[in-house]
């Protein structure tokens, strides 16, 4: 008998919709899995009990026609989830139950998929290795000589949720790479859209001008699926983009004849381990001999992008997480008076980084900084949206790295704030002009560990993104090399 | 520009975080070795260049002036770490 | 000196001050619900029962604007004479606070959605023109309740998020009465327009007042002070009376003025500083990244500009020029615009003077015996109409009419029916009032033999009698004539 686990979200579905397995058998598989799982520690909070009713309630339905139907799907715990606890990892949501539902995963609902937990992510989505959780740190399914590894961050326990079969796919979001970074650490697809494409309405924010809601999942055909669920205009979201969209799935198209691809040479960054230059190299060749154009191109600004994101990120987080003082719901320390239960709260509620950032933000917003930091920063980020608006005057998508190296180890960069920055290197910018990216893994290094390379896309043609990603997974064939070695 | 622990203080107060010795030593090199990175952008002059908030090309949209749901009170105060049948309670405001 | 002349000075031991003085108004917009969310307004309701979960700052919620607060915002601009910003941005305001549930205010700081405008004055030594710097739009705060608990403070957040418009007023205001018209003037600019009712006691109107004073003949401000949310005009009033002298005393003693906030202690008349220096505050303005900027054509203002009333100098203007009011008749008239609208109610059927007397003579003395707006009133306008149409047709005599008004104020019935059914109508039959005449005369014929040797002041004593004889009813006029003939 399959696997069902190991099923990628479309033929999950497609089993379900004629009727070769259950919703149950499905939802089943998934749990016998993620009851053995704790090792990896990818869940915050787990719903089974509550997936195997609606399992079994979808089991009763006359018609199986909704288009996730019976899909397992755990989602990153910054999604608010009504009735179920939504942590963004952080203490100071670590008993916060949410009374409404995210727009994005209320569709996931909607469409009949069904919702067996809560995914560990690093607090308030802030970190590449997602060692910044207030509840441990996420194990990699990919080991370097037993040796564990990071899943990459912020979403990862998402990326090694699905890596590990734990879930058929899941949402993550994406600040500065927070999807597509773990996903090329854990050998999977993860998309960001456009921004807007997707609504952030109850989603916990990081972020409000980066932020984005996206599919990672096992390959190019489930992100394209997962895409056409949770996308769409909200009117919740006064950013949210009212674009025409048709089904990414059944547009999908495998051929890049003709297509111009970028290569950006300012992505060629010192100290690139070879295999990662090599690795690109390779899909540069995959698609040049299928008949894409390739034209070297400049981004100049590029090296800017991580300096103007640790300005602009942290300002807005400062002003986002400024309602998480005790009050409302969530942790609250005692003080003797207001400020100190403000203080006391805000100093043992959130973790070292998060902190961190918030005081950088409250810093470079304060009186006397504000130009040199933040005004900067938002011209420079205009700068690098220019950059690429004349690059797609000449190319349809452009192909990098998605990471300057492949997943780490545990304490490798946590002392120095500005080398754990740098893993967000290559995927910053796409957040900074808001451009849609995908990274899609490609091979193994000798090590065995995953490698991946990332498009960007033109604002709102995800659709290209996605034709094109397909085509190269067809031709580099990547297939799973997790070995369960975590399971007793 | 760089961020001595007088500076320190005042953010935290600021950013309503209490911050004991100890941290603030950490968070001036921290915070130091951000702000030098980040200090980059001086480099590029940006004097002709129109800052932007977002990328979106959005307009903001308007909702009509209807009243719609009222939460219930409950539902409101449901997660609140201190609270009565009515309100919010925080430790006493001293101005 | 005149009385019509500006003589609002301090006077110290070093010589005159002039006080100086801008205001910061916060007008509550009319509308349903909130500025960003879909909760009633209305006031009074139970503590807590009118947040939305966007209110409440949950996490994860998003504002989304109300169309009829950016029209109402835009009206009153319009009511200013002001320039209307086509392009506005929201901004945060960040500061922590118990009832602040975001930690941050949405406001408009750099760019308000209403630009330069005007409001003229009737002041006694003349017109005066106030300039008006802006114009904004932003959500008010929750309450707190502090004499609740003597350790705990309550809060409620009913009108957090409620829409309010804050009009900046140049420093313009030279005194507590130039402050008085002011608000008033405001005030009844925008009850005409319908933007905001105005309504002091239950706080939809208040002000910020920074007050400074100095030397008559300077040029240069003085250092400023800002009293903070003051609820009415009286305690406005007193409150720069308190400060101007207090700033005045620390200046001549040769002491500096901080610029400080300072509330208005009602109880003890005086103003009081409210944070020390220590803990001012910085309040990292900067866009709201979950709002993209306000944009609108000049052919939505031309719309709203299209349906605009008739605003009170306009009204003003052609009540003097269409019914021949004195400008203080017209000023007193239109300062309300249910007075100006009950006048012409009143004076289209009957006669301007009369309608002008009785509207500002008897009509306002008697609702202000029973404290009742004109809104309220028990005499409707279409009957006072009839009142006026009864002495103009010699119907009833003025004395009578007054009778019936009274009777009128009770159950406001047609004064026609009263005339009819208490047998008010006036005796102008002259063979009537002879035989009334005839009768007093012989009644009192030393008195015609007095009149006659010379004592003219008796003319009206015959006159009255006549009228009492009558019991009220006879034409004043006829008795005059009839009464002339028959004694000379
Ligand atoms: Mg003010
Ligand atoms: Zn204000």
């Amino acid at each position: 008998m399959t696997d069902l686990a190991k099923l990628t979200l479309v033929e999950s579905i497609k089993h379900i919709k004629e009727k070769k397995c259950s919703a149950s058998e499905l939802v089943g598989a998934y749990i016998k899995r993620i009851e053995k799982s704790d090792k990896l520690n990818c869940f915050n909070t787990k719903d089974l009990e509550n997936a195997h009713s609606k399992a079994k309630k979808i089991d009763t339905n006359q018609k199986l026609d909704k288009t996730l139907v019976g899909a397992p799907i755990a989602v990153k715990d910054l999604f608010c989830t009504k009735g179920v606890k939504t942590t963004a990892s952080s203490k100071i949501l670590s008993n916060f139950i949410p009374t409404y539902e995210s727009t994005v995963t209320e569709k996931l609902w909607n469409e009949d998929a069904i919702l067996i937990g809560k995914l560990n992510s690093d607090e308030f989505a802030m970190g590449s290795s997602n060692e910044t959780s207030n509840f441990g740190n996420v194990l990699n399914p990919y080991r370097l000589n037993n040796q564990n590894l990071v899943p990459g961050g912020s979403s990862g326990g998402c990326a090694s949720a699905v890596a590990a079969d734990l879930t058929s796919a899941t949402i993550g979001t994406d600040t500065g790479g927070s999807i597509r970074q773990p996903a090329a650490f854990t050998g999977i697809v993860g998309l960001k859209p456009t921004y807007g494409r997707c609504s952030r309405w109850g989603i916990v924010a990081f972020a409000s001008s980066l932020d984005q809601a996206g599919p990672m999942t096992k390959d190019v055909k489930d992100a394209a699926l997962m895409l056409d669920v949770i996308s769409g205009y909200d009117e919740k979201d006064s950013t949210s983009a009212k674009k025409p969209k048709s089904s990414f799935l059944n547009s999908i198209k495998s051929n890049v004849k003709g297509l111009k691809v970028g290569i950006p040479k300012e992505y060629r960054v010192d100290n690139m381990p070879k295999e990662v230059d090599d690795l690109w190299k390779e899909g540069i060749k995959i698609l040049k001999d299928n008949g894409a154009i390739i034209k070297d191109i400049s981004l100049p600004h590029t090296k800017y992008a991580l300096p103007t994101y640790y300005i602009i990120a942290p300002a807005e987080a400062s002003s986002n997480l400024a309602r998480y003082d005790g009050v409302k719901y969530g942790f609250r320390a005692e003080g003797k008076d207001l400020t100190e239960m403000y203080e006391n709260t805000r100093s043992k509620g959130f973790g070292t980084e998060v902190k961190r950032r918030i005081m950088i933000g409250t810093y470079v917003l304060s009186s006397g900084y504000y130009d040199a930091y933040y005004l900067k920063a938002q011209k420079v980020r205009n700068l690098i949206k220019i950059d690429f608006d004349n690059a797609y005057k000449n190319v349809d998508v452009i192909l990098t790295p998605t990471t300057p190296t492949p997943a780490f180890k545990f304490g490798e960069n946590v002392d120095d704030p500005i080398a754990m920055y740098l893993n967000d290197i290559f995927t910053v910018t796409a957040n900074l002009a808001g451009l849609p990216a995908i990274s899609l893994p490609i091979k193994y290094n000798k090590d065995g560990l995953p490698l991946a390379l990332q498009l960007f896309g033109k604002s709102f043609d995800e659709q290209t993104l996605l034709n094109t990603a397909y085509f190269i997974e067809q031709q580099v064939n990547f297939k799973s090399q997790v070995k369960d070695w975590w399971m007793s | 520009m760089s961020i001595n622990k007088d500076t320190i203080k005042k953010i935290s107060k600021l950013a309503r975080i209490s911050v004991t010795n100890e941290e603030t030593d950490r968070l001036e090199k921290d915070l130091n070795s951000i702000l030098k990175f980040v200090e980059q952008l001086k480099k590029l002059n940006t004097d002709k260049i129109t800052p932007i908030a977002s990328v979106s090309d959005q307009l903001l949209t308007m909702s009509e002036d209807e009243v719609k749901k009222i939460n219930e009170k409950k539902e409101i105060l449901q997660n609140a770490p201190d609270k009565n049948t009515n309100y919010y309670i925080v430790p006493k405001v001293i101005e | 000196m005149s009385d019509k002349e500006f003589n609002y000075y301090i006077s110290g031991e070093t010589g005159k001050w002039e006080v100086v003085i801008g205001l910061e108004v916060h007008a509550q917009v009319s509308s349903n619900a909130k500025l960003f969310s879909s909760s009633s307004t209305k006031f009074g309701s139970e503590p807590n029962s009118q947040v939305s979960l966007i209110d409440a700052a949950m996490p994860g919620m998003l504002p989304v604007i109300n169309k009829f607060c950016v029209e109402q915002a835009v009206r009153t601009g319009l009511g200013l004479k002001a320039k209307i910003n086509l392009l506005s941005v929201f901004d945060r305001k960040n500061y922590f606070y118990a009832d602040l549930p975001q930690g941050y205010q949405i406001s408009q700081f750099k760019h308000p959605i209403v630009g330069e405008g005007e409001v003229i004055l009737d002041m006694p030594y003349g017109t005066k023109k106030i300039g008006i710097e802006r114009l904004h739009l932003e959500q008010d705060a929750g309450k707190s309740l502090h004499d609740q608990d003597p350790t705990k403070t309550f809060i409620d957040l009913n009108r957090s998020g409620v829409a309010l418009m804050e009009i900046v007023s140049k420093p313009d205001l030279r005194s507590p009465e130039e402050v008085a018209e002011y608000i008033k003037k405001l005030r009844s600019i925008m009850r005409y327009l319908g933007t905001c009712d105005g309504n002091m006691e239950e706080g939809s109107l208040r002000a910020d007042v920074n007050v400074s004073v100095r030397k008559i003949g300077s040029k240069e401000f003085g250092t400023r002070c800002e009293i903070k949310n003051v609820n009415s005009i009286k305690f406005m009033q007193q409150a720069i009376q308190y400060e101007a002298k207090r700033q005045v005393e620390l200046l001549e003693d040769g002491k500096k003025i901080d610029q400080e906030t300072r509330l208005f202690d009602t109880k003890n008349n005086e103003t009081r500083q409210m944070r020390s220096k220590e803990d001012a505050h910085d309040y990292r303005y900067f866009p709201d990244p979950d709002l993209p900027p306000l944009k609108f054509e000049q052919t939505f203002v031309d719309q709203i500009k299209k349906k605009l009333p008739e605003l009170p100098d306009d009204k003003k203007e052609r009540l003097i020029k269409d019914y021949k009011l004195s400008n203080y008749e017209a000023g007193v008239l239109i300062s309300d615009k249910d007075t100006s609208d009950y006048f012409e109610d009143v004076a289209k059927n009957s006669d301007v003077k009369l309608a002008i007397n009785w509207v500002i003579g008897d009509l306002f003395a008697a609702l202000n015996k029973i404290g009742k707006s004109i809104k309220e009133s028990p005499i409707s306008s279409k009957n006072l109409s009839k009142l006026i149409q009864l002495i103009k047709n010699n119907t009833i005599s003025g004395r009578i009419a007054k009778e019936v008004f009274e009777l009128m104020i009770n159950d406001n019935r047609d004064p026609k029916v009263i005339v009819e059914e208490k047998g008010l109508v006036q005796e102008s039959n002259v063979d009537e009032l002879e035989k009334i005449i005839e009768k007093v005369l012989k009644d009192n014929s030393e008195k015609v033999a007095e009149y006659k040797s010379g004592k003219d002041k008796l003319f009206g004593f015959f006159v009255g009698s006549v009228i009492k004889e009558s019991k009220g009813k006879a034409n004043p006029a006829l008795v005059n004539d009839i009464l002339k003939k028959k004694l000379s």
